[in-house]
Parts: C-alpha cells; sequence; structure tokens
C-alpha cells in the first residue's frame, strides 16, 4: 500500500514538473493541476494510512486517536483542493487573455528566438 | 501622581498642538505663532513645576501601560540632565517661534512649517524623558523624520531635497544602529529600562558583546550629531529655512547625540575603547569642522561647519569621560546652543534683509544695522570664546580636562594641542565672520538695501546673547545651581564641588586659550585676502568631499548594483525562472536529507492490495498521458488529466478521508467544466509548432524530463521514508479528543476547518474572494485572439434551433436536477460538522447545479429567469464570516471562538447547532459566489463575442 501511494505520488509529481517547465500555458496549467494532486496525497500521506479506520467519531467522550484517520492532514489538503481550484482558475483566466493580446500561447508571451 | 501626568502631558502638547497647527488656514501667521508659542510656555511652566523633584539626582518616573505582554510601557523619566535639555527645547523653541513669524515670507505655507517644529518638540521631548531605551529609538528616528520633512520644507528646490534626503538616510540609518545597540544592551541588562540598564554598567563593559554594542551605539550617536566622517549631512541641510536650521540643526536636535553620549555614559562609559573612539572622533571632529568653517564662504555653512566643531568638542569630553569633563560637556551644550542659535538667526536676518548669504559680497553691514551687528558680534565672540562671554568658560573647561593626565595614551597626549589649533581656527573664523560682514567699506551690489529688521524679529537674538552676557559675567549666579543639578544627574552622587568663575587666576587653560586667539588672528589676518576671495575651501578640502562620496555610494547601491544583480542574477523568462525553483528545491532538500539514515524496511505488497495497485496502474498512465499530450491534443490531456484526480479522489475513499473524496469529486467537476470553457478561447492547433522537433528543443526537453525524474523519484523515496516509519504523538490527536468536547461535532476535519483553525479557513477564503474578483476584472477587458472570434465549428454547422436539439434529452435531465442538487447542497451543509460534507462541499456543489442550468439552456434562457448575484453571496459569505468571527468579542473571547450545542427542529430532528456553522454558512455563501462568479465570466464571453460577429468582425 505505502509503496503504490509513494510511486503514485512520484508519477504524478514527476509528470507535474515536466510539465511545468514546457513552453505552452495550457501545459503548465495541466502540470500544475498534476502537481497539485501529487502534493495533496502527499500532505495526506504524512498523516500516514489507515485503512477501514473510522472517519467519524462517535459522540461524546473519551476516544483512542489510534482508531482514526488523522484529521490534520485532511483538513490541510481539504483547504489546499479549494486553494489549488482558485489558482487553476486564475492562471486558465491569464492564459486566454493572454493569448488573446500576444497572440501566442507562450508562457513569456513571445516564441523562443532560435 | 500629578508631577506623572505633568510629564505625559510635557510629550503630548506639543504633538496635539501639531495636530492643531496643521488644520489652521495657510496664511495664518500670528495665529500659528500664538499656538506655537504657547505650546512651549506651558512646556516651560510644567518644567518650571518640576524641577524641585529634579534636584539632587532625584527624577521622576512615570509609567502608561502600553503593550505590557512584550514590556513594552510608555515609560517617561525626568532627572536634572532631561530638566535642563528639555529648557534648551522649549525655551529656544519658543524664541524661535517668534522669529518665525517674521521670518517666514507670507507666501509660504506656514502651517506645515509650525506643524513640523510643535512635532518635533514633541518627538525630542520623548527622545529626553523616555524611561525605556526603545521608546528612545523609536522618538530618535520620529526626529530624524521630522528634520527631513523641515529641511525639505522648499521641497520645490534640488538643493532642499537633496539635503532632506540625505539627512534622512544618514541618521535614520545611525537610529537603525542604535536600535540594534539598544536591543543587544537590554538583553545584556535584562531590561529595557533605562535606569536597569544604566545600573547595569559595570555588567556591560566586561560583556564579550560590549565592542560591537559600542560600535553600534557610536554610529547612531555620531551620525545624529554629525561627527566625522558622517559630518557631511550637516552643511546640506542648512537647505532648510533659517529658524529649522537655528532650533533643529544647532541647539536640539544635532545634541540628541552627544544627548545619549553623556546619557549612556554610566552604561558604556569608562573604558580605553569608550575614550579611544569617543574623544578620537570627537577631536577630529573638532579640527576638521573648525578648518573647513574658515573657508566657507556662506554664511551658514560656516556655522553648520562650526556646529560640527563644537559637537566634536562635546563628544571629546564625554569621551574623556572625567567627573569634570562631563560637567564641562553639559555646559558646553547650553551655552554652545544659545550662541549658535542666535548666532543662525543673525545670519537669518542679514540673509532675510540684504537677499544674500555670501560674505564675498557681504561688507560693512554694522553702518546699516548697528544693532544687529552689534549682537552678531558678541554671540560670535562666545563663539570664539572671548572672556566674559559664555563659550569661553566652558572652551577653559574643555582646556582643562584635556590638559589634565588621564589615561597617559597617545590620544591622550595628543589633545590639549589639537584643542589649542582646533581653538585657534574657531577663533579665526569667527573673526571673519564679524569683519568681512560688518566691517570695510558698505557693499554695493546687494539683492535688497539692508536696514534693521522688525524689532520683534530681533528680540529672540537679544535674548539669547543677554544670556551669553549674563552667564559669561555671572556664571554661577546665573547658570551654577542648574548646572549642578543636571550634572548631579549624569555624574552621579560623587560629583565634585564646582563652582563656576571667571578668573582662576594664570593657569595652563589660560595660557591655550591666549595663545590659541593669538594663532587665530594671525592665521586669518595673514592669509586674509585668499581666503575671501577663493574658492570655498582648499583643493584637498574639495577632494575629500564627503557629501559627492556618500552620492555615489548611493548611486551604486540603489543603482547601479542592482542593476549589476538584475543582468547577472535574473532569469530570462518563466521557463527557467521555474526551473531555477525547482532546481534549488531539489538541492535544498538534497542537502537537509543527505545525512538521513535511509535503512527503512521493504515494504510488503499483499493480495488484497492489487486492486489499489491496478488502480494507480491507471491513474499514472493517465498522469504520464496528460504530460505527453497536452501541447498538441489539450483535450486528450484534460480528460487524462480528469482520470488522474478520479483516480486520486479513490484513494481517499479508501484510505478513510471521505471529506477529501466529496470535496476532490466537486472540484474536479468545477475545474473540468472551467478548462473546458477556456479551451473555447484557446485556437485549437493544427500544425506542428516550428522548431518544435529541432536538436536544440529536444535536448531541452530530455534536460527536463531529467529534472522531472528526479523529482518523481525524491518525493517517491521521501514519502516511503516517512510511510514506513511509525508516526510519533500527533497533532491530530489532540483534535480527535476535543472535537467534540469542544467544537460540539464528530467530524473532526470539518470541526477543525469550521472551529479550531477557522482563522485559517477565514484567510482561505478571502483568497478565493479574491481570486474570484481578479478573475472578473480580467475578464471585463477580454480580447479573444483572433482566431478563436468565430463561433466554434459545431455551432457554425446549425442554427441555434438545432443546438437546442441536439442536446434535448440531457438538457430537460439537467433541469430536472436543478431541485435535486439543491437540496443535496442542503444536506452536505446540515450535516457537515457530524459527517462528510459541510461548507466547502456543499457550496461548490450548488455551483455545479447552477452551472448545469448554464449547460442546459442558452445563457439568455437561463438569466431570464434566474438571477444569480454572485459577488453578493460573495460579499455576504465574507461578512457573515467575519461577524460571526467578531462576535465572539462580545462574550469576552478571541476572535472566531465558536460556541456549540444541539437544537432540536421540529420535522427534522435534532440538529447539531454552534456559531461555527454560521461560519460555515459564510464559507458556503462565499464558495458558491466565487465559482459561479469565475464560471459565468468566461461563459459570458460567448454572450459579449457573439454579437459582433453576428455583424461582422469588429474586433482586432
Amino acid at each position: 500500500m505505502e509503496l503504490i501511494l509513494a510511486l503514485a505520488i512520484g508519477v504524478l509529481v514527476g509528470s507535474g514538473v515536466w510539465l511545468m517547465l514546457r513552453p505552452r500555458s495550457y501545459q503548465v496549467i495541466v502540470g500544475l493541476c498534476l502537481l497539485a494532486y501529487g502534493v495533496n496525497l502527499f500532505i495526506f500521506a504524512m498523516g500516514r494510512l489507515y485503512v477501514g479506520a473510522a472517519p467519524i467519531m462517535p459522540k461524546g467522550g473519551f476516544v483512542d486517536p489510534t482508531a482514526y484517520a488523522d484529521p490534520l492532514p485532511q483538513a490541510l489538503v481539504l483547504t489546499a483542493i479549494v486553494i489549488s481550484f482558485a489558482t487553476t482558475a486564475l492562471f486558465l483566466v491569464l492564459m486566454i487573455a493572454s493569448r488573446g493580446v500576444t497572440g501566442t500561447d507562450h508562457v513569456d508571451g513571445k516564441e523562443r528566438h532560435s | 501622581m500629578v508631577e506623572q501626568n505633568l510629564l505625559l502631558l510635557l510629550v503630548l502638547t506639543p504633538f496635539v498642538s501639531a495636530a492643531l497647527a496643521a488644520t489652521l488656514p495657510i496664511g495664518a501667521r500670528n495665529a500659528e505663532a500664538w499656538l506655537a508659542g504657547l505650546t512651549m510656555i506651558v512646556a516651560l511652566v510644567i518644567l518650571g513645576v518640576l524641577y524641585p523633584a529634579v534636584t539632587d539626582g532625584q527624577s521622576i518616573t512615570g509609567t502608561f501601560e502600553w503593550v505590557s505582554s512584550v514590556g513594552l510601557d510608555l515609560t517617561f523619566r525626568i532627572d536634572g540632565f532631561s530638566w535642563l535639555f528639555m529648557v534648551l527645547v522649549a525655551g529656544i523653541g519658543f524664541l524661535v517661534i517668534l522669529y518665525a513669524r517674521y521670518y517666514m515670507s507670507p507666501d509660504d505655507p506656514v502651517p506645515r512649517l509650525y506643524s513640523c517644529l510643535l512635532a518635533f518638540a514633541g518627538a525630542m521631548s520623548g527622545l529626553l524623558l523616555s524611561g525605556n531605551i526603545i521608546m528612545l529609538v523609536v522618538f530618535w528616528e520620529l526626529t530624524s523624520i521630522v528634520s527631513f520633512l523641515l529641511i525639505g520644507y522648499w521641497y520645490q528646490r534640488q538643493d532642499a531635497r537633496d539635503g532632506a534626503r540625505m539627512s534622512l538616510i544618514v541618521t535614520a540609518s545611525g537610529g537603525l544602529c542604535l536600535m540594534v545597540a539598544m536591543i543587544i544592551l537590554g538583553q545584556i541588562a535584562g531590561s529595557y529600562d533605562l535606569e536597569a540598564v544604566l545600573a547595569a554598567g559595570p555588567q556591560i563593559t566586561i560583556h564579550r558583546l560590549y565592542p560591537a554594542v559600542l560600535i553600534l551605539f557610536v554610529l547612531g550617536a555620531f551620525t545624529k550629531s554629525a561627527q566625522f566622517p558622517f559630518h557631511f549631512w550637516l552643511p546640506n541641510a542648512m537647505a532648510a529655512p533659517t529658524p529649522v536650521s537655528s532650533y533643529l540643526h544647532s541647539a536640539t536636535m544635532v545634541k540628541a547625540g552627544v544627548f545619549v553620549l553623556l546619557r549612556f555614559h554610566p552604561a558604556l562609559g569608562g573604558t580605553d575603547l569608550w575614550f579611544m573612539i569617543v574623544t578620537g572622533i570627537g577631536l577630529a571632529t573638532l579640527l576638521l569642522g573648525a578648518v573647513i568653517a574658515l573657508f566657507r564662504h556662506d554664511l551658514k555653512g560656516l556655522l553648520a561647519y562650526s556646529t560640527i566643531s563644537h559637537l566634536g568638542l562635546i563628544t571629546a569630553l564625554a569621551g574623556i569621560g572625567t567627573p569634570f569633563a562631563l560637567i564641562a560637556a553639559v555646559f558646553h551644550i547650553v551655552n554652545h546652543a544659545v550662541f549658535k542659535a542666535s548666532l543662525f538667526m543673525a545670519a537669518g536676518i542679514i540673509d532675510h534683509e540684504t537677499g544674500t548669504r555670501d560674505m564675498r559680497r557681504l561688507s560693512g553691514l554694522a553702518r546699516a544695522m548697528p544693532v544687529t551687528a552689534a549682537l552678531a558680534i558678541i554671540a560670535s565672540g562666545a563663539m570664539a570664546g572671548v572672556p566674559l562671554l559664555n563659550g569661553f568658560l566652558s572652551k577653559e573647561m574643555f582646556f582643562q580636562a584635556t590638559y589634565v593626565w588621564n589615561n597617559g595614551s597617545f590620544l591622550d597626549n595628543f589633545a590639549p594641542y589639537v584643542a589649542v589649533v582646533a581653538g585657534a581656527f574657531s577663533a579665526a573664523y569667527s573673526l571673519r565672520f564679524i569683519v568681512t560682514v560688518f566691517f570695510g567699506p558698505p557693499a554695493t551690489d546687494l539683492p535688497h538695501e539692508p536696514h534693521e529688521p522688525p524689532l520683534l524679529m530681533r528680540l529672540p537674538v537679544a535674548i539669547l546673547v543677554a544670556i551669553c552676557l549674563a552667564v559669561g559675567i555671572f556664571p554661577q549666579q546665573v547658570l551654577g545651581t542648574w548646572l549642578q543639578t543636571a550634572s548631579f544627574a549624569v555624574v552621579g552622587p560623587d560629583l565634585p564641588h564646582f563652582s563656576l568663575k571667571i578668573w582662576h587666576g594664570v593657569n595652563p587653560p589660560l595660557i591655550m586659550s591666549m595663545i590659541a586667539m593669538t594663532l587665530g588672528a594671525v592665521i586669518y589676518l595673514i592669509p586674509r585676502r585668499v581666503i575671501d576671495s577663493g574658492e570655498d575651501g582648499t583643493r584637498i578640502m574639495r577632494k575629500l568631499d564627503f557629501a559627492h562620496g556618500f552620492d555615489w555610494l548611493l548611486q551604486m547601491l540603489t543603482t547601479r548594483l542592482p542593476r549589476l544583480a538584475l543582468r547577472v542574477l535574473s532569469a530570462n523568462g518563466l521557463q527557467a525562472q521555474l526551473r531555477a525553483m525547482v532546481l534549488l528545491s531539489l538541492a535544498a532538500s538534497w542537502f537537509v536529507l543527505r545525512t538521513l539514515d535511509w535503512n527503512v524496511p521493504m515494504p510488503k505488497i499483499g493480495a488484497n492490495e492489487l486492486v489499489f495497485a491496478l488502480l494507480w496502474l491507471v491513474g499514472g498512465t493517465c498522469a504520464v498521458g496528460a504530460a505527453w499530450q497536452a501541447k498538441y491534443h489539450r483535450f486528450a490531456a484534460l480528460v487524462l488529466m480528469g482520470g488522474a484526480g478520479l483516480v486520486t479522489c479513490a484513494t481517499f475513499v479508501w484510505l478513510s478521508a471521505p471529506d477529501l473524496a466529496v470535496t476532490q469529486l466537486l472540484v474536479e467537476i468545477a475545474t473540468t467544466a472551467l478548462l473546458l470553457l477556456g479551451l473555447r478561447w484557446l485556437p485549437k492547433r493544427d500544425k506542428e509548432i516550428p522548431g518544435d522537433n529541432n536538436l536544440a528543443a529536444r535536448a531541452r526537453r530530455s534536460r527536463d524530463l531529467l529534472i522531472a525524474l528526479a523529482c518523481g523519484t525524491g518525493m517517491t523515496a521521501l514519502a516511503l521514508a516517512v510511510l514506513l516509519t511509525t508516526p510519533g504523538a500527533s497533532v491530530g490527536d489532540w483534535f480527535l479528543r476535543n472535537a467534540y468536547v469542544e467544537g460540539g461535532g464528530t467530524n473532526v476535519v470539518n470541526v477543525i476547518l469550521v472551529d479550531f483553525r477557522a482563522f485559517d479557513t477565514f484567510g482561505e477564503i478571502t483568497v478565493l474572494a479574491i481570486v474570484g474578483l481578479t478573475v472578473y476584472a480580467l475578464l471585463r477587458r477580454f480580447r479573444p485572439a483572433p482566431e478563436s472570434v468565430e463561433r466554434p465549428r459545431p455551432q457554425l454547422d446549425a442554427e441555434e434551433q438545432a443546438l437546442e436539439a441536439y442536446l434535448f434529452v440531457p438538457a430537460v435531465l439537467m433541469q430536472w436536477m436543478f431541485a435535486p442538487i439543491i437540496a443535496l447542497s442542503a444536506y452536505l451543509f446540515f450535516r457537515g460538522h457530524d459527517l462528510p460534507g459541510g461548507g466547502f462541499a456543499a457550496g461548490v456543489t450548488l455551483a455545479v447545479g447552477l452551472l448545469l442550468q448554464y449547460v442546459a439552456a442558452n445563457v439568455r434562457w437561463v438569466e431570464a429567469r434566474l438571477t444569480v448575484l454572485p459577488v453578493r453571496w460573495m460579499a455576504s459569505g465574507l461578512t457573515i464570516s467575519a461577524a460571526v468571527g467578531a462576535g465572539s468579542w462580545i462574550f469576552g473571547y478571541p476572535f472566531l471562538s465558536a460556541h456549540a450545542q444541539y437544537v432540536d427542529i421540529p420535522v427534522i430532528g435534532k440538529v447539531p447547532f454552534s456559531t461555527a456553522m454560521l461560519f460555515d454558512f459564510g464559507v458556503f455563501s462565499l464558495v458558491l459566489g466565487a465559482i459561479v462568479l469565475m464560471l459565468i465570466a468566461i461563459a459570458h464571453q460567448s454572450l459579449r463575442v457573439a454579437r459582433p460577429s453576428d455583424t461582422g468582425k469588429e474586433l482586432k
């Protein structure tokens, strides 16, 4: 389980980073999304993996923390998901606006001179 | 208590008056002068009342609570020394205000001048009366800022702006050094209280940080008091109106440096290092200032260098540090303030009445303005140290202090000679001032016909000169007790008995004084013509122009070096920058992690994980596929990316994180819809990009592939390393234990978001709101790419009618789903506190529901039936969250404290209700508003562009 998830994170981050370094703005957007998946999973994994642990507590009283999934990374990731959506939206609009103004979809707004 | 309040009043009154003065009409010169003058008189009266409480080493301390938690209280303290200084500030302040009333022309905006002068008096009082060393630095910097404003008073003049900037940079940088010194001092002494620091002297001087503290401290004092090599700002500050020069740059502000030198002498002084630095620099400044002053042709320039020289004298006395030297220092502070203020005023009168300050043009003024001439001559006599004037007495004391054996070092042996030579130059420039300006043939080519100024303009000068005479003739009667009081506060209880006398008999100081006088006359009178007509200063002096050096340094630091850094360090283009960031973070992680023990156990893979592995086989393929296709097949890449997202979502379900799964799924939908809308405006790429397959491009791709592989491998290794170690105690455990008891909810993730860490969430939804508005703003001026202005191909083929028929069944389904989606959203919202769901999920759900309506029918149809006001949703969301948070203040709890209980609602049953839920509603409302705003803003572009494209292409 751990190995698979770690590999998954690696693949997502690797694909994300590669795309992020590409020259076309759409590639960068897709790259950021993939990177976000990878990073979110990574943060989530920092709380360790709990298969089949109850996510919701019973009402009242003292609970044994080891029987439940770690809630803190989950809370962090929840906000991270929303924020990455916001960045994607912002970058998307920048992309189409920049395409309209500069006439190219290169991230620098001009084609490479070569 | 009355005394403490008076102390506070002493500092506050000038600031209040400054605010009042700033609001008076532009031309109200008389009202301004009355207001400012009365303020000074109030200060003098308060000082008079306080005097009995500061004699014999007593002091008054008043503490007013401010930020006690970090050890900052408003502590004000007055003792004999600060009392005497305060009398100078208020007394000379009063005279300067009277003088300024007649000096300033009716065209000048006087409220600004008086307001700044009063603010300066307040800042100076704060500096003198601070009982806390950090507060002292705050007021110190405040005086620098006000000084900047005053030097730049005539801001239309280039020299005023340059002088103001130079003085601010020099003195404020010095102030920063002083602040660091004070912080270290406070740390060593264990308290920032002035008295505690002064009492910790022995502890400070043996501390290993003592040299550093001392150097930082003197940097502060020397920049303020214009000591070599920071003296150059003072002559440039002469662009200020003369009342300002007279008040700030001779009598009070520049004395702040020597004030702290004397004040902190018990804490920092008495060591060899102190003697070498302070006396050494003081003597150097004394000599340098006196020599340069002789060669200045500008009256104010001469006085400025003379001020520098006299400040050097006081600094040297502070460095010598014997009780006798300290008494002399205090005495000379007072004397210099009195005669120099009067000289500046006299110079201002000459400038005012003749139109020039150039000594090469002025001549024979004694005939045209005999009274002013008499006053100025007496004051210059005091400056030169002529007997029967106050300057003579303190200069004798200075000679005495340098003459007696102190510590036998080279500097100590050398000091009397420097003192005599500097005294000679001082006599020479005073003589030059008197002879060239007032004697000789009357000048003929002056801009104005010289005559006596108004009586009241001359009155301040007359008063100051009378003080010079009174102190010079009856020193003990006029100033003896006050000096005794002030010196007691500086030196302490072992103050030797002293008595100010004019005649001590023929002793070494008198002989030194006579040598200096004679030598001074010779120095000036013999090469007189050369000095009078030559250029400013000798050739060496012009070469050693520190002001130019400063300008060069400033130019270097603020323009050339940054440009060089930009050229050398900046990456050209986004790709290079991103690459640098990725590589840097790779390197940083490697550097941190290289020493880590990677001896982790090999993971076991059981049979039941086969499904998970298969799941990620699909997910990984999707991710790599998206990366591969994103350049030429955007739509395919989008679908593949969605696949990776769905697998991520499934992973969250698998690993006991239903909340994340719900949110991820919903956000996935919204993201895909958004990207699809965006793709409409990104022209399809039909042909290969030129040069995409040449060697250079391939090399770049291979290089980036290597970087990406390294990142991916690194993340895998890192994740694995963490996952295979057993966790220690987690913060999460605390949340699990307390979520129900304190937050009143069983869904811990939601409780963390809306209760425990609600402030983070608050910040985050604010970010979301900002992004929403930015998107909206960016799209208002949107210009689409020319290729995508046309309607998409499927729409071109069909009429509007046909399009609706094409989507008929899905459209009906989507419209039917509207109500269920609203219900789902409400359901997710209400169960959020106890079960997976919550404001985020509910908001995104409803946004998706609205989006579906837009997809199902055309925009106009939807908006005719449904009014969505996303900006209002956002605004109310933010307002509700903030109001809920602020509501807890009413009950005396910190911002965003939540209160929870269950409420029995008829029909629905028991519902967890807490203020956190209201907060969550704010989150819901904002998320809904922001997402709808973004989606609709993009969707609306079709409408805007459709119109021109119907009638013909107008864009571009």
